[in-house]
């Protein structure tokens, strides 16, 4: 096996040295009633390149982003991700090192993250960023779990334009952090500040999207306000490719603000593995769940950075710690701040224009070709729902007999909207590819 | 070394972006960001260069031996990357039809097979993104199978052996379960007697490490099962310690009735300076309905998904889990097939190789062979010379190794728990003994070495007391601001050619 180092010779001199005459003398602490006793039912190994052709193949029976033209989003994007990124993620030291317990030898990883820390918090205008959480689902999970232990408080309200995945994933952990979830309906399209803030009376937390799961944006600092209004906090779950133009949450009032990173820097991989982002009020910092990455000194006084604040932890605090989260998305966070940092402020306003210009050319072209947007009134960013005059599922496998992947079927997840597509247009796409879009719903 | 955020300079920028020639559409005023964020404003070259720094100021297994026990840190082979970056898995949105996804599909089914065989359960879900997260989801397992029984109310507590992971307990709180914990005994096993005492009719279940963090596997492990299922409880497997084990023996044939995997200790998942990881689980038929969804469903030629479980716990990540990670950890598990027993074989070798040649220098609390990792203790060293496993490990530094886990498990004082894995040669492994032998004699002769090592890292040792005391965790921009009027330097240097 070309992973394993020890020859037959090695094998001979350690068993001597140990003192015992087999391997399988080494196993004998495991009771004879509870061992195999024959070979794994496996398939035979494969050697590299049979192992390359055996993906290659199954590889090639998925229709990637690259064989169809994809308007799809609904929360994973095909933003642009830049060759840098790929570069610093293929340096081994990074790629195979693990979580910096030991600052000396991880000064590197432990900088990066500072870094991805303050680009978080200066995307979100937030104080303290952690070093991710796994994806966009959980770190709502993780901000309940914060809100009610900062509030006392054993409610959490979630706007239902939130993601539904996002929603789902809250659900399934609530019952085991004793919090009740209520949702609030959207109202053609967008969250009523008044319905929400009835709702969020001795709430601990309210969730909103911003811009929503239906690609609208929301009256957010009225949102904010309205559960500031009842005590309770505002989270904002954001997209990080938005922020160019869009206010931070910070700015209008939020607790903390949340998102999935993997628009900012990763590929869209069929879902993972991406990061999801964290970051709060300076006040909430001893609440924080995973990693925090801190500034401190060296015995000469030199600047270095280490993992702090470990006594929130599981692996000091154990049954009283804010989480159980150790592996974390680390490498994913990392591509997200290489990706920032290759936009830029002006990069990244730039993207924002562009996805915002291209939508709008979108959503003119197909009214145009007779097609109704199901929220009319309601401003977008580079997302939005449209109605196509038949459900949605048809409409998209009619558009993917020609070569487009038209968008997401709003009705899986809404009522009233089964003929329902939400359109994610990217800075990647072009006027020409908007045009195929128009003619394929049009066919 | 300077921040990015210090090398950065208005009007520099890495990035050229399509800008097609449209009107611009802007956002309402309200809702339109109002200061731009200030990220790094940085050239392509010093983008490089800045993160080549970074790497280089920092260690990974491709660096050197890198043996912290508990985090199984192997070798990543380099063809996983290569089929992780095939644009049919890379480029493809968790959203595309079943129709558009079948590769993709059929991997995971495989995958989840694959991974049925080596717990000896038959269910498998792919869908959590850790070892936390698989075992929360094993308790939220366990509740809804005690709630679709009527004894949710009855069961609540859940038995942790003091050894654990901190994990365990951590996980224990978020899905609202009680924690009763037990002791080990003298040889390192669960205290059965403690046991006995324990566990009721209020018991939901154990969740056991085996082998255990002393990486020793747990004699009782049959009358443990007899225990707990003879109370009507449920046995939950920290897969953590797998590594050990593989194709040797099988959680489920022991009695356990949820097993979580970690993907990236055992089947080699590059660690990436924290994460990601994965942490499927495999369940007994009466636990399957429970599982998360979607499932991954294989109907003749065709895979799909499946959402209709009405018994479902629900969603615990977003889509199907982090399915790069089982790009890796399949491509890795299929370079090995049946000899996925020959990678524990000798990660057991390599572990009692390193424990022979080190156990007269340290003191080892259990006197037994090891499996895959072994915890010695320095109290020895501390107590004669003053010198703490701190400072052993920061001089293992200076030998160019990466310390071993210090201080856990917390049942063994000044713990070193060592983990070679299988990967390494026994050159390595004898350089590594050596070092840690030169180590307790310099305890002995110069104790100062040790207590201001490490001498030939980037930096010396590190404050951590400072850092929480006043913590700092983003870069302060006002503070490092430079003070109004002061010219910057480029407009100097023109003043200077005007002149």
């Amino acid at each position: 096996m070309s992973f394993l180092s020890l020859t037959e010779h090695d094998r001979g001199q350690m068993l001597e040295t140990i003192g015992v005459d087999s391997v399988d003398e080494l196993f004998e602490q495991i009771p004879t009633g509870v061992r195999l006793g024959r070979a794994l039912a496996l398939e035979p190994p494969l050697s590299e390149p049979e192992l390359v052709v055996h993906l290659s193949e199954l590889a090639s029976r998925n229709v990637d982003t690259g064989r169809e033209i994809s308007f799809l989003g609904a929360g994973i994007y095909d933003h642009y991700v830049p060759a840098v990124v790929d570069a610093v993620l293929a340096r081994g030291e990074l790629l195979t090192a693990y979580t910096p317990y030991q600052p000396e030898m991880s000064q590197g990883m432990l900088q990066a993250i500072f870094e991805y820390q303050t680009a978080i918090c200066e995307l979100t205008g937030m104080d303290v960023s952690n070093a991710s959480g796994y994806d966009g689902t959980t770190v709502a999970a993780d901000a309940c779990y914060m809100a009610k232990h900062a509030t006392g408080r054993a409610k959490v309200v979630l706007a239902e334009a939130l993601n539904p995945q996002v929603r789902q994933v809250v659900k399934t952990y609530a019952p085991g952090f004793g919090v009740e979830v209520v949702e609030v309906p959207h109202r053609e399209g967008t969250t009523d500040p008044d319905e929400l803030q009835a709702a969020a009376r001795d709430a601990a937390c309210v969730l909103f999207q911003q811009p929503n799961f239906l690609g609208c944006l929301e009256p957010a600092p009225d949102l904010a306000a309205a559960a500031a209004e009842e005590g309770a906090l505002a989270v904002a779950h954001v997209d990080p490719v938005s922020l160019g133009v869009l206010e931070a949450p910070g700015a209008y009032g939020c607790s903390i603000a949340i998102g999935e990173g993997q628009a900012a820097g990763n590929y869209q991989s069929y879902g993972g593995p991406h990061y999801g982002f964290l970051a709060a009020r300076s006040e909430f910092i001893r609440r924080m769940p995973g990693r925090i990455s801190g500034e401190t000194v060296d015995a000469d006084g030199e600047r270095g950075f280490v993992l702090t604040l470990q006594t929130r932890e599981q692996h000091i605090r154990r049954e009283k710690a804010t989480s159980n989260i150790t592996t974390n998305q680390t490498l994913l966070a990392l591509a997200g701040l290489v990706h920032l940092s290759w936009l830029g402020p002006q990069g990244l306003r730039e993207v924002g224009e562009t996805c915002l210009a291209l939508s709008r050319y979108a959503k003119e072209r197909l009214a145009e070709a007779g097609f109704e947007l199901a929220f009319p009134n309601k401003a977008t960013f580079k997302e939005f729902a449209v109605r196509v005059g038949r459900p949605a599922k048809e409409a998209i496998t009619s558009a993917r007999h020609s070569g487009v992947h038209p968008g997401y079927a709003l009705g899986r997840d809404y009522q009233g909207l089964d003929d329902a597509l939400l359109v994610a247009v990217t800075e990647k796409r072009t006027t020409e590819e908007i045009d195929r879009l128009v003619e394929a719903l049009a066919s | 070394m300077k921040l990015i955020y210090e090398k950065s300079k208005p009007g520099r920028r890495a990035s050229t972006l399509p800008r097609p020639d449209l009107p611009a559409a802007d956002v309402p005023e309200e809702l339109r960001r109002s200061s731009p964020p200030r990220l790094p404003e940085i050239s392509e070259p010093e983008l490089v260069r800045h993160f080549t720094a970074l790497a280089d100021r920092t260690f990974g297994v491709d660096t050197g031996f890198y043996p912290l026990g508990s985090c199984t840190m192997k070798h990543n082979p380099r063809v996983n990357e290569r089929v992780v970056s095939l644009p049919g898995f890379r480029d493809l949105h968790p959203h595309q039809e079943e129709e558009g996804s079948q590769g993709a599909l059929e991997l995971m089914w495989r995958l989840q097979e694959i991974l049925a065989e080596i717990a000896g359960l038959p269910a498998v879900s792919l869908q959590p993104a850790a070892g936390s997260q698989g075992e929360l989801t094993g308790l939220m397992l366990m509740r809804a199978y005690y709630a679709d029984r009527g004894e949710d109310e009855q069961r609540r507590e859940i038995v942790i052996p003091d050894s654990a992971h901190g994990t365990n307990p951590a996980s224990v709180t978020m899905a609202g379960y009680e924690l009763v914990d037990v002791s080990t005994d003298r040889r390192g096993n669960v205290d059965l007697d403690e046991l006995r005492a324990k566990v009721g009719p209020r018991t939901a279940g154990l969740m056991l490490t085996n082998p255990s963090t002393l990486g020793l596997f747990d004699e009782g492990i049959e009358e443990i099962a007899r225990i707990f299922h003879g109370a009507g409880a449920l046995m939950y497997y920290d897969g953590a310690n797998l590594n050990a084990i593989c194709g040797i023996s099988r959680p489920g044939d022991f009695g356990f009735d949820i097993v979580h995997f970690n993907l990236h200790k055992t089947f080699s998942q590059p660690h990436g300076g924290g994460g990601p990881g994965g942490g499927p689980i495999a369940v007994r038929e009466r636990l399957e309905p429970f599982l998360p969804v979607p499932a991954v469903v294989r109907d003749g030629d065709t895979f799909g998904l499946d959402y209709e479980r009405p018994k479902s716990i629900g969603k615990v990540r977003g889509f199907c889990g982090p399915f790069g990670v089982f790009v890796r950890s399949y491509a890795y598990i299929r370079s090995f097939g049946p000899a996925l027993r020959e990678m524990s074989e000798a990660a057991v070798l390599n572990a009692n190789y390193l424990l022979a040649r080190l156990r007269d220098a340290y003191e080892l609390p259990f006197d037994r062979l090891c499996m895959h990792e072994f915890v010695l203790s320095g109290r020895r060293l501390k107590r004669e010379h003053g010198v703490s496993t701190l400072d052993v490990a920061k001089r293992l530094m200076d030998h160019g190794f990466h310390p071993p886990t210090i201080y856990f498990p917390l049942i063994v004082p000044e713990a070193l728990m060592i983990e070679p894995t299988e990967t390494e040669t026994k050159e390595t492994l004898d350089t590594f003994a050596d070092a840690m032998l030169a180590i307790a004699r310099e305890a002995a002769e110069e104790p100062e070495l040790l207590k201001e090592a490490p001498h030939v890292r980037p930096v010396k040792r590190l404050d951590e007391v400072r850092a929480v005391k006043n913590p700092v965790v983003r870069y302060g921009f006002e503070e490092h601001e430079e003070p109004p009027g002061a010219p910057a330097e480029p407009r100097q240097l023109e003043a200077q050619k005007g002149a």
